[in-house]
């Protein structure tokens, strides 16, 4: 078994902390009294596992690049922004704009996310165990997201060709977002996709949402919409 | 016949067209009424607003002293970043070029923006679109926009890039997102901005992971962590509100401030936002100064004021108003081509004349430079380009020098308030300078 070398934040900065992430190549790290620090373990670029004791404030691994990221506790806005691929897990809540214009990796949550969660994506796969906020999915360019539990209003409002899928209630759709049939490959790709979040959901359950295209070329006749 | 001849000499009412329904606003209704749709076009406000152009210097007399020209010597070299950057960037002119997009601009002329801004020993910038490597290649010094769109926000080249500008908003619309439309989205500029082509790309007007101040510090955090603290950060707004803007971006923690005015150019936007939102730039520039000498923050947080920049003479005045460096955009786009009168019947063509042409958003540009279509964009030779880019940066800094040494100043940043008079009351309240002939600043 690899031991993990400790990163106290009790006596390091942040900075000394990130430099230390950054710099290694490779290898085990517990990130330890992390007390809601902010930007914590962001910009890694290396197939590092990255083990955060506690709660993570605003962009925790931010930008991620290969690595494994896990918070132990509760993750603030932001978290795992605009992740390149790698993937990042909280085991507890996050804030709003999870995984906020991210283009590739995994990013899985075992509680709840609040409003925002997948922003922008452009590629990330985000699972939710939980609930996910209003305006979840919005401008969503590519990528997915799953919410086991149920979603605000506003959901995948102006959203492009990401795939969203709820288990739960959505409490509205927003603006082009609409519900669509679920096709043997949908539940396929989704299951397989649950199996790698570790979360365990029938995916025969979740219904599908994405965009219905009606607002990809300004049009005189969308006003009602705009 | 008698009376018909005695009303044919009786004095006539001249025909009188109204100025408030002049012939533009006439098309303008008639346009609106035809289509159903507003107008969309590139570019900054073209109505007038009190300008550069409403100040001069006043140059040496008994009292101040001027240096020789072609002797005496007047640097021009900028540091931008000193604040808490390990790596500022040194400028050897105060002249830098603005954000602007590939898939806006055609790879040609980034690249010709590149060349002529590396040759001048000064910086160019991306745009909405992320960074292309022939932009990388031939800009020597280059700064990376973090928009909201975060089209092709990457780590890689945040991390290759010598700067990082947070856009939060530009002159042309203050608060406003963009559209770059269909026809201009090709395969490599879809591509990069992870969107299907040939749709309509909208870029937010929002970022995705933060909303005011105390979000934007933290974020400038995370930036600075994940650059090692090396990377200027310049937090770029457009001019609204200029003395709190500029304050709450000293406050989140930004090196640099980029104050861009209504008269700065976007790719494209509704005409209605472009004439009706945000202040000109010579009433952005003393407010943005004001906010900096409050907080003490003046050279120490450097200013770069864009919108409406065309010679020497305006980046003298606003060096003089306390910026130090300014950021060009149209100007540059018109030295590489743009709007050329040598192609004045494409011009015709498309319905416009040279020095009108604005409709970038459709992606027809002659010069090859709004456009991504091959055969346009291959007209624009980017070495040719470049160089004539770079001689108007030569001109524009020999003006300044010229300016400077004519107010007895050996170095541009020198250049201070009290060498302007302002020749309108409203250039002068503005400007917080005194109306020519006078001691009097308007509400001073």
């Amino acid at each position: 078994m690899t031991v993990a070398t400790e990163l106290d934040l009790d006596s390091l900065s942040i900075r000394q902390v990130n430099a230390a992430l950054q710099g290694a190549e490779e290898g085990a790290f517990r990130v330890l009294h992390a007390g809601g620090a902010h930007a914590l373990a962001c910009g890694l670029n290396a197939t590092l596992d990255v083990t955060i004791d506690g709660h993570a404030g605003y962009y925790c691994a931010g930008m991620n690049k290969h690595a494994s990221v896990t918070v132990m506790g509760n993750a603030g806005t932001g978290c795992a922004e605009n992740i390149m691929s790698g993937q990042v897990r909280v085991q507890r809540d996050v804030s709003q704009s999870l995984a906020a214009s991210g283009h590739g990796g995994l990013v899985v949550v075992e509680g709840s996310a609040s409003a925002r969660a997948g922003i922008s994506m452009k590629g990330v796969d985000i699972v939710v165990g939980g609930d996910v906020g209003h305006m979840s999915g919005f401008m969503a360019q590519t990528g997915r997201l799953v919410v086991l539990g149920d979603s605000g209003s506003d959901l995948g409002d102006s959203i492009y060709e990401a795939q969203i899928y709820v288990r739960g209630a959505v409490a509205s759709l927003g603006a082009d977002c609409v519900e669509k049939p679920m096709a043997e490959e949908h539940t396929a790709s989704l299951t397989e996709l649950l199996a790698r979040a570790g979360l365990d959901a029938d995916a025969t359950s979740f219904r599908r949402f994405g965009s219905a295209r009606k607002l990809y070329h300004f049009s005189i006749d969308n006003m009602e919409d705009y | 016949m008698a009376e018909d001849s005695d009303r044919s000499r009786m004095p006539q009412t001249m025909p009188r067209k109204s100025a408030t329904f002049d012939d533009h606003t006439l098309a303008e209704i008639r346009r609106a009424a035809a289509t159903g749709i507003y107008d969309i076009r590139g570019g900054g406000a073209k109505r007038r607003v009190p300008n550069f152009d409403d100040l001069v210097f006043l140059g040496a007399s008994m009292s101040r002293y001027p240096l020789e020209g072609y002797r005496e010597r007047c640097d021009t070299q900028v540091v931008l970043g000193t604040r808490f950057a390990s790596k500022p960037i040194e400028l050897k002119i105060p002249i830098t070029i603005a954000g602007m997009s590939f898939g806006s601009l055609s790879a040609q002329a980034k690249e010709a923006l590149g060349r002529g801004a590396t040759t001048m020993g000064t910086s160019t910038t991306t745009g909405d679109g992320g960074m292309t490597p022939e932009e990388r290649g031939h800009s020597d010094k280059l700064v990376y926009q973090v928009l909201p769109s975060r089209y092709g926000m990457n780590p890689d080249d945040l991390r290759r890039a010598d700067a990082i500008e947070v856009v939060v908003g530009q002159g042309a619309k203050p608060g406003g997102g963009g559209m770059l439309l269909g026809q201009k989205i090709t395969e490599r500029v879809a591509g990069m901005r992870d969107l299907p082509k040939g749709i309509d790309q909208r870029s937010a007007c929002r970022h995705p992971d933060w909303t005011g101040p105390d979000d934007l510090e933290i974020k400038i955090q995370e930036l600075r962590e994940i650059t090692a603290w090396e990377k200027p950060i310049y937090v770029k707004i457009g001019a609204a509100r200029p003395y709190y803007d500029t304050a709450l971006s000293v406050k989140a923690g930004a090196d640099v401030v980029v104050v861009d005015g209504m008269q700065g150019g976007t790719a494209a936007t509704q005409d209605v936002f472009i004439e009706h939102v945000g202040i000109p730039t010579l009433a952005a520039v003393p407010e943005a100064v004001r906010a900096l000498q409050e907080l003490d923050m003046h050279r120490q947080v450097q200013l770069v004021v864009s919108g409406g920049i065309r010679s020497g003479a305006d980046v003298a005045k606003a060096l003089a108003l306390g910026a130090d460096a300014v950021a060009i955009g149209t100007a540059a786009l018109v030295a590489i081509g743009d709007n050329d009168p040598a192609l004045e019947e494409e011009y015709n063509r498309l319905g416009t004349t040279a020095g009108a042409y604005d409709d970038w958003q459709d992606g027809n540009d002659p010069a090859g430079i709004t456009t991504q279509r091959p055969e346009l964009a291959a007209r624009l030779d980017p070495v040719q380009a470049g160089r004539r880019l770079s001689n108007y940066l030569t001109v524009m800094t020999m003006e300044v020098q010229t300016l400077a040494r004519a107010n007895g100043k050996s170095n541009v940043l020198n250049l201070e308030p009290e060498d302007l008079v302002a020749l309108t009351v409203e250039a002068a309240a503005m400007a917080k300078v005194p109306l020519a002939g006078t001691s009097w600043i308007p509400g001073g």
